[in-house]
């Protein structure tokens, strides 16, 4: 067939082939604040990995004869109540507060997707069932019910999962189901329809890559969130038991020496929020490199 | 008449407003009992301003939407009565291009994984054939086969289009609904994708449906012509026909609107309608043109006039105009 020789100028060197991982990459290093994130989670993650090697004393001895040390070139951020040393507790505690604020997320994240998008595409009464049983989790007191599983089940770390995950898979369902509804009605569905898509292909194919962007963003911010959520579970006795050393828990037992020896409390408090921080600076960066439109 | 592609009898379209708790809502009838003919091979060109039900039409004869009454006949086979399984599988022949060349493209996908879905889901072969297959309709439609690898926010909206009319094209289909398809393009681009869908048309024996509101592009363009007004065809005739002779006034003052190139003729007085277009939800009594036609008599007032059929010429109202 001929075609009018004028609809091929574009050289064969302007055509770029297309990474969708190097794109994102390149696009991701162009942003110093999602780099720089990035850069604290690594050293977060390595820190965790390797506290035994890493950490200056051991977290779990106690030195009655020094308590409440001031921060030192031994003991860089002071000891606690018994002594111990408050730098290799937290580098401690970020095992856990990791590993509480990853897992959860992500099983929340998963639940909450498949059930957003079901609910969002199929509609009627699917969506009905599922969006109630959502409203029950979040009408339900979300503390009280984390707190009722943690009571029934025992208090470990395998049951903080199933806490938070029962507590946090509505909210993504929500979102993800408002994205679904908003999708639901774009040409390239109804695109995919006519050209006799399935509807599992439709959900897999078509508006669950486009919901991505979106639960990265909840991703990053339900990790600070479940960080917290473990921070009150300790605190009320029913999350990580002492001496186990928890991010929340060196919080909220710090903070009844608050006045004789700040540090204890504040120290771990503004790894919290370090963390926090961190993980929204990548959660953004990776949001906007992912949007192909954002591109050059 | 074995040459009939597609024919549509008394399709109707209503949507249902509001009514939630005791309240009764309204209705609005987007397409109102049209029933239309498409013959072998040709272009009919579906006119009528905006919210007239064109693109209604479109979707609800490929059953993308489905219609609340009438039948739809496919070369034989009654497609309103199909189960889902069946009539995903003649989606194959029934294709459709769309209006928004940036929003009918899934940005997340490659151009090839795009071409690949219907030939995927009709199962069309290994994954070696179908990739070859994809590159062939890209460079069908005018485009490099190194473009496979690439996103659809790399292209500008005319090429952006030529893929869309490469993936309807993927299946050898039959009858394609081209739906505004060249309007959000500019002219120049516009001239170009329609010489490809008429080259495309030629080639591989394709019967067009194609809904616009370019009366320019009709003329240069379509066999036939369907006039829709508020839910109705109310004129439908050979292209020639209702440019040189309109029956229907309606028609007739849309035609009298396309602007003329000639300043000669410009300044000439030319007859242009007035008012508003009734509201889909509250239609009028009788012909529902009656409220703007400057010829309404008492009859148009309580009576709709039904189509009548004369050759090639179909006019719904009571008093056409003579050539």
């Amino acid at each position: 067939m001929t075609v009018s020789p004028d609809l091929n100028v574009d050289t064969v060197e302007e055509i770029q082939e297309a990474s969708l991982l190097r794109d994102t990459m390149r696009a991701f290093a162009r942003n110093r604040m999602a780099l720089l994130g990035l850069v604290f989670v690594a050293l977060l993650v390595f820190l965790a990995i390797f506290a035994p090697i890493v950490s200056p004393h051991d977290p779990y001895r106690m030195a009655l004869d020094e308590q409440f040390l001031p921060p030192s070139t031994t003991y860089w951020l002071g000891t606690d109540n018994f002594g111990r040393d408050v730098l290799t507790r937290i580098i401690y505690g970020a095992r856990i507060s990791l590993v509480v604020g990853i897992v959860p997320s992500l099983i929340s994240l998963i639940i909450g997707t498949f059930m957003g998008v079901l609910s969002g595409y199929i509609g009627g009464k699917v969506d009905f069932v599922i969006m109630r049983l959502a409203d029950m989790m979040i009408a339900f007191p979300s503390l009280l019910l984390a707190m009722v599983v943690m009571y029934t089940l025992g208090a470990n770390l395998f049951n903080i999962f199933v806490a938070l995950a029962l507590v946090g898979w509505a909210g993504v369902a929500r979102v993800v189901r408002s994205q679904t509804l908003a999708l639901k009605e774009k040409e390239f569905i109804e695109a995919a329809h006519a050209n006799g898509a399935s509807r599992v292909t439709i959900m897999f194919r078509h508006i669950f890559p486009n919901v991505v962007p979106t639960l990265i963003v909840l991703f990053s911010l339900s990790i600070p969130d479940a960080i917290m959520w473990e921070s009150s579970l300790s605190f009320l006795g029913v999350g990580v038991q002492p001496p186990e050393a928890s991010w929340g828990l060196l919080v909220s037992r710090g903070k009844e020496y608050l006045f004789q020896a700040p540090v204890v409390a504040i120290a771990p408090g503004v790894a919290i929020l370090l963390t926090v921080l961190a993980f929204n600076f990548v959660g953004d960066g990776l949001r906007d490199a992912l949007d192909p439109s954002m591109k050059d | 008449m074995n040459d009939i592609v597609i024919s549509a009898r008394n399709l109707t379209k209503h949507y249902h407003l509001g009514g939630g708790l005791g309240g009764a809502g309204q209705i609005v009838r987007a397409v109102d009992g049209v029933s239309l003919d498409i013959h072998e091979r040709e272009t009919f060109a579906l006119v009528g301003e905006s919210g007239c039900g064109k693109t209604t039409l479109g979707r609800i004869m490929l059953r993308l939407q489905e219609p609340s009454g009438g039948e739809i006949n496919y070369r034989g086979q009654e497609l309103t009565t199909l189960d889902e399984k069946g009539m995903r599988a003649l989606r194959k022949k029934l294709q459709v291009v769309f209006q928004d060349p940036y929003a009918s493209l899934n940005p997340r996908m490659r151009i090839e994984q795009i071409l690949a879905e219907p030939l995927r889901a009709h199962g069309y072969g290994s994954a070696a054939e179908i990739r070859e297959r994809c590159a062939a309709l890209l460079e069908m439609v005018g485009l490099r086969r190194q473009y496979l690898r690439s996103y659809p926010h790399q292209f500008s909206g005319g090429q952006r289009q030529r893929i869309g009319i490469a993936r309807a094209l993927a299946n050898n289909p039959d009858f394609v609904v081209c739906d505004e398809s060249v309007s959000a393009l500019d002219v120049s681009i516009q001239a170009q994708v329609l010489n490809l869908l008429r080259d495309l048309q030629d080639e591989l024996k394709l019967t067009y449906f194609f809904i616009t509101h370019d009366l320019s592009v009709v003329r240069q363009f379509a066999d036939r012509v369907g006039v829709m007004f508020l839910g109705r065809l109310v004129e439908v005739g050979t292209t020639e026909e209702i440019f040189s002779a309109p029956k229907h006034p309606y028609t007739m003052f849309l035609i009298s609107a396309v602007p003329r190139a000639d300043p000669h003729q410009r300044s000439r007085e030319r007859p242009i309608l007035k008012g508003e277009i009734p509201s889909p939800m509250d239609m009028p009594n009788g012909c529902r043109f009656h409220t703007r036609c400057p010829f309404a008599q008492d009859i148009c007032r309580t009576e709709d006039p039904e189509p009548q059929t004369q050759g090639t010429r179909t006019v719904a109202c009571h008093f056409p105009l003579e050539a």
